[in-house]
């Protein structure tokens, strides 16, 4: 039998019900190597004794034959989500030492499976970032490195929930994803990365960044376990007014291999300037291998593509600028005093908030400002709606996209952080899919020169997570990709 | 025509424009996005959801019962309703805000124009026109009278679902827009959708206010916010009218502000300058789906709703014979509107409706109680109005026995026949007594004889001296025969 840390969660759940192994066994393994890898600082909080006490009762429940979906599976939890009783700070300095008296549904829903908590994961402040290197914590290292070595970015926002799956630090993680923040980040370790439609899961108990564009989702080994998740995570909630009361199917029902007869829509718009031939290459292959699994070819075009970005840039800061306002220092989290409560306010926020957290804010709060409004918010959503309305008509010749997930492999820690348009374009490929609210997956297909990982981009049609995982399936089948990070990191 | 709203000034004759925006707290027993309950008077911060204080990661969620209050009193104010409509956050920081935004609606509201008539002096109805009315949340309260250097919070109110109902600016006096804010408050009351305390809160107008010269376009307003209570309007309508008229006819100019009435000394100051209003980067709440409702939804609340103030009022005076201003007073408050048609079934309306103002109403203004604390039952009154038709006893003496029952209370209250025979308040309608009285107050005054003979109006003089001597037992009407014909003055 392989290391416990190496199994992935199919073979893990598999292994727990045939008592290969117990749930603590399994659960200890993995605090073990999490304890080992402080240099990646994938998480931010470890949660040892809890982990232990959930992997106990699981083991109970294995015993008297009553083990559900996730019984006894260890799992990280990115910080964005609040968990009752264990601090959460959506790594902001505002949220101190933040410790919520209620359980976000999606960890809830996880908690009632059977899975354990093994900690919460770093992700950039709120979620604002793709690198993971505006956290409160510090930078997360991406366990996959170059031939130069150099320290990589995981990628981000969920760059504490990519790097501990790609370092087997976690069997699975849950993530959120704003405008590409679970995508890029599997891309940039080798993992899968699905963004359900908006609506799939609640968002209730999640710190919101932009709430008509958050979506939480799943980081897994395999196209295989992100299904087992989402079946987990996803529910209709009456708390969240965005929820979708539609049952949910069992994704990995869906996983048949089958992919006949389905089109897969390749969009001309996304063959953007300077992309690395590699990854020109990388999708290219992709399109082979769905056409020798069946699948019929379609090119489409989603012409408004390329004011993606700007829309996102104006309707994410705008909404994060009105949803950051509760951090005031009033009633929880940092409070800085202050001669009166305008300077309290202030000197709490200014102090609280992190660069990229107080850039947005202002751009957000710029672009919602009396005379600038029309220009700018009005006119975004209007860019909103006619990106929906690509897919829409895309969608009535296909019944998948198939995209680069990102326009490069993992760069180096600092290499983009003082350029925050450079940053932006990480998600030229992924914002469509939020500003559209479509499910969106990112599959490992191969390395590049350096011998980094590259996704592919599978985009599905609203609620249409079935199809994508399947393709998704026959794409990870296919693409083979069994490189791994080696263990460089391991104080072990 | 002349215009008796017109104030004068040291330069000539100025017209007030007023348009208010009142805020009516909506009847449920839940918050608007949430689910903490809205009672009155709890001890501080009881009443808060995770919600309501704005903890990470919470969501709002519609309170159907207060969509379903707030299309009721659209149907009542006559008015459109939209069934799609779209919440917005209204942003700024202040303690007693935990989401750094007010959740309101801007653009879409739930209900667009409806008319409200309201009732004037000497009968006469106008009619002032609805703009909007829309939901939203109130805010929490800040304390600082708690600590010598620290302010509190109470986030009690937070969340707490208010209707804001803006009219245009239609009323041209002070009594125009108290009769204005009386008859909303009557036909939320009617329509079970705001309790209309205002001592409490669920009630309170922000008033805007502008003077000009009778003809001219509208002039500068000032909004006054947060009145709270009728006779605040009145005073503050007043006094901001005639400082604007002041610093006019000074030769100088109205500055755009929001101001605030202060109650002790009846004068309203400056709160913030237009230049120093906030922006509050209005945009479509994120949390929350467009608000849509279906036609059958609101035909449902349509066919449930009460009689309004203005129906109940036509059906008194048609069915009633009432007039038209008795009629307005009996249906300020549909209560009152019940106890007099109890009161009155079966018997003479118009009797009814004299005792249930002059005796019912007064009594209670007086004693400071509410119609449900009525000593006198409407059952009572009715009898007391049956003995006044028969004859049993004169007017006079019968709002001496209301007020007998009156001070008896509920408790021992005996109806009134018992308390006319226990007191022996019979009239006397036996001519031969009368006619003895009458002999006597003749005999007793020659000169005043003499007097009446001249002028017969005198007679009258005769007749309460008569009624005086048998102790307002005697009928009146018989009194007033006998008198005329002993000093044969009649026709």
């Amino acid at each position: 039998m392989s290391k416990l840390t190496d199994l992935n969660l199919a073979e893990a759940r598999d292994g727990l019900r045939d008592k290969q192994f117990s749930a603590r066994e399994l659960t200890q393994a993995h605090i073990d190597r999490v304890a080992a890898a402080e240099k990646l600082n994938a998480y931010v909080l470890q949660t040892p004794e809890k982990a232990l006490e959930m992997a106990d009762a699981s083991d109970a429940k294995i015993a008297q034959g009553e083990a559900r979906p996730l019984e006894g599976i260890p799992l990280g939890i990115k910080d964005l989500f609040c968990t009752k009783g264990v601090r959460t700070t959506a790594c902001s300095h505002i949220l101190a030492e933040f410790t919520p008296p209620y359980e976000s549904t999606v960890t809830g829903n996880l908690w009632a499976d059977g899975a354990v908590m093994l900690g919460k994961l770093n992700n950039d402040e709120f979620a604002m970032g793709s690198s993971n290197e505006t956290s409160r914590f510090g930078a997360v290292i991406n366990p996959w490195r170059g031939a130069d070595q150099k320290h990589l970015v995981p990628g981000g926002s969920s760059g504490g929930s990519s790097s501990a799956v790609a370092a087997r630090l976690g069997i699975a993680a849950t993530a959120t994803d704003t405008g590409g923040s679970i995508r890029q980040p599997a891309a940039f370790t080798g993992t899968v990365g699905l963004k359900p439609t908006y609506g799939r899961c609640s968002r209730w108990g999640v710190v919101a960044f932009a709430s008509s564009l958050d979506q939480a989702g799943p980081i897994t080994q395999t196209v295989r376990d992100a299904a087992i998740m989402l079946s987990s995570m996803a529910s209709y909630d009456a708390k969240d007014s965005t929820s979708v009361n539609l049952t949910v199917p069992d994704y990995e029902a869906a996983l048949t291999g089958d992919i006949k007869g389905l089109r897969v829509g390749i969009p001309a718009e996304y063959r953007v300037d300077n992309m690395p031939s590699e990854i020109e290459a990388l999708w290219q292959q992709g399109i082979d291998w769905l056409t020798e699994a069946g699948a019929e070819i379609v090119d489409i075009s989603l012409p408004h593509t390329k004011y993606a970005l700007p829309a996102y840039y104006i309707i994410a800061p705008a909404e994060a600028s009105s949803n950051l306002a509760r951090y005031d220092g009033v009633r929880y989290g940092m409070r800085v005093a202050g001669k009166d409560i305008d300077d309290m306010y202030a000197s709490t926020r200014a102090a609280g908030f992190g660069d990229e957290v107080i850039r947005r804010i202002m751009i957000g709060t710029y672009a919602l400002s009396a005379g600038y409004y029309d220009a700018y918010y009005v006119k975004a959503l209007q860019v909103r709606r006619l990106i929906a309305e690509d897919f829409t008509k895309a969608y009535e010749k296909c019944d998948v996209v198939l995209t680069p997930t990102t326009p490069s492999s993992a760069f180096a820690i600092g290499e983009k952080s003082d350029d925050p348009l450079e940053m932006y374009l990480n998600d030229v490929f992924t914002v469509t899919g939020n500003l559209a609210g479509l499910p969106g997956i990112s599959v490992p297909a191969g390395v590049d020169a350096k011998g980094l990982p590259l996704g592919l981009q599978l985009i599905g049609k609203t609620f249409g997570e079935e199809d994508l995982l399947r393709v998704a399936g026959v794409l990870e089948t296919a693409a083979q990709f069994t490189a791994r990070a080696d263990d460089w990191w391991s104080a072990e | 025509m002349t215009n008796k709203n017109l104030i004068a000034g040291a330069t000539g004759d100025w017209e007030i424009v007023l348009g208010l925006e009142v805020h009516a707290q909506v009847s449920s027993n839940a918050k608007l996005f949430s689910g903490a309950a809205t009672e009155f008077g709890a001890e501080p911060n009881t009443q808060v959801s995770l919600v309501d204080a704005a903890m990470p990661g919470m969501l709002p969620v519609i309170n159907q019962k207060c969509v379903e209050q707030a299309v009721r009193t659209g149907l009542g104010l006559k008015a459109q309703i939209n069934n799609y409509s779209v919440f917005d956050r209204k942003n700024y920081f202040y303690p007693d805000l935990p989401q750094g935004y007010q959740i309101s609606q801007f653009q879409q509201p739930i209900v667009g124009e409806g008319v409200i008539d309201i009732d004037l002096d000497g009968g006469e109805v106008k009619t002032v026109r609805i703009e909007r009315l829309h939901l939203e949340q109130d805010a929490g309260k800040s304390l600082h009278d708690q600590h010598p250097n620290m302010s509190f919070v109470d986030l009690n109110r937070s969340g707490v679902a208010l209707m804001e109902i803006v009219s245009y600016p239609d009323m041209r006096s002070a009594a125009e827009a108290q009769a204005y804010v009386k008859k909303l408050r009557a036909i939320l009351r009617y329509l079970g959708t705001c309790d209309g305390n205002m001592e409490q809160g669920s009630l309170r107008a922000d008033v805007n206010v502008s003077v000009r010269r009778p003809g001219d376009p509208l002039g500068t307003r000032c909004e006054i916010k947060n009145v709270n209570s009728i006779r605040f309007i009145g005073q503050a309508i007043e006094h901001e009218a005639r400082r604007q008229i002041d610093i006019i006819e000074d030769g100088g100019s109205i500055a755009q502000e929001t101001r605030l009435f202060d109650p002790k000394n009846g004068e309203t100051r400056s709160m913030r300058s237009k230049e120093e209003a906030h922006d509050y980067r209005y945009f479509p709440d994120p949390d929350l789906l467009p608000l849509s409702f279906s036609q059958e939804f609101v035909d449902t609340i349509a066919a449930s709703l009460p009689e309004l103030p203005d129906d109940k009022k036509a059906r008194f005076i048609a069915d009633y014979g009432l007039s038209p201003y008795d009629a307005s007073v009996l249906v300020s408050e549909g209560e009152n509107a019940d106890f007099f048609e109890a009161a009155a079934a079966g018997r003479d309306a118009k009797a009814t409706a004299n005792m249930v103002i002059g005796s019912v109403f007064a009594g209670l203004n007086k004693a400071g109680l509410s119609i449900s604390e009525s000593p006198v039952s409407a059952e009572q009154v009715g009898q007391l109005v049956d003995l006044q038709s028969n004859d049993t006893v004169s007017s006079r003496i019968a709002k001496e026995v209301f007020e007998l029952m009156f001070e008896e209370g509920p408790d021992q209250g005996k109806d009134p026949a018992v308390i006319v025979e226990e007191k022996g308040l019979k009239q006397v309608t036996d001519t031969g007594a009368i006619e003895a009285a009458v002999d006597e107050v003749i005999q007793a005054n020659p000169d005043k004889v003499e007097q009446a003979r001249e002028r017969p109006k005198m007679a009258g003089w005769f007749v309460g001296q008569v009624m005086q001597a048998t102790g307002g037992k005697a009928n009146p009407q018989a009194v007033n025969k006998l008198v005329m014909q002993k000093l044969g003055l009649e026709e």
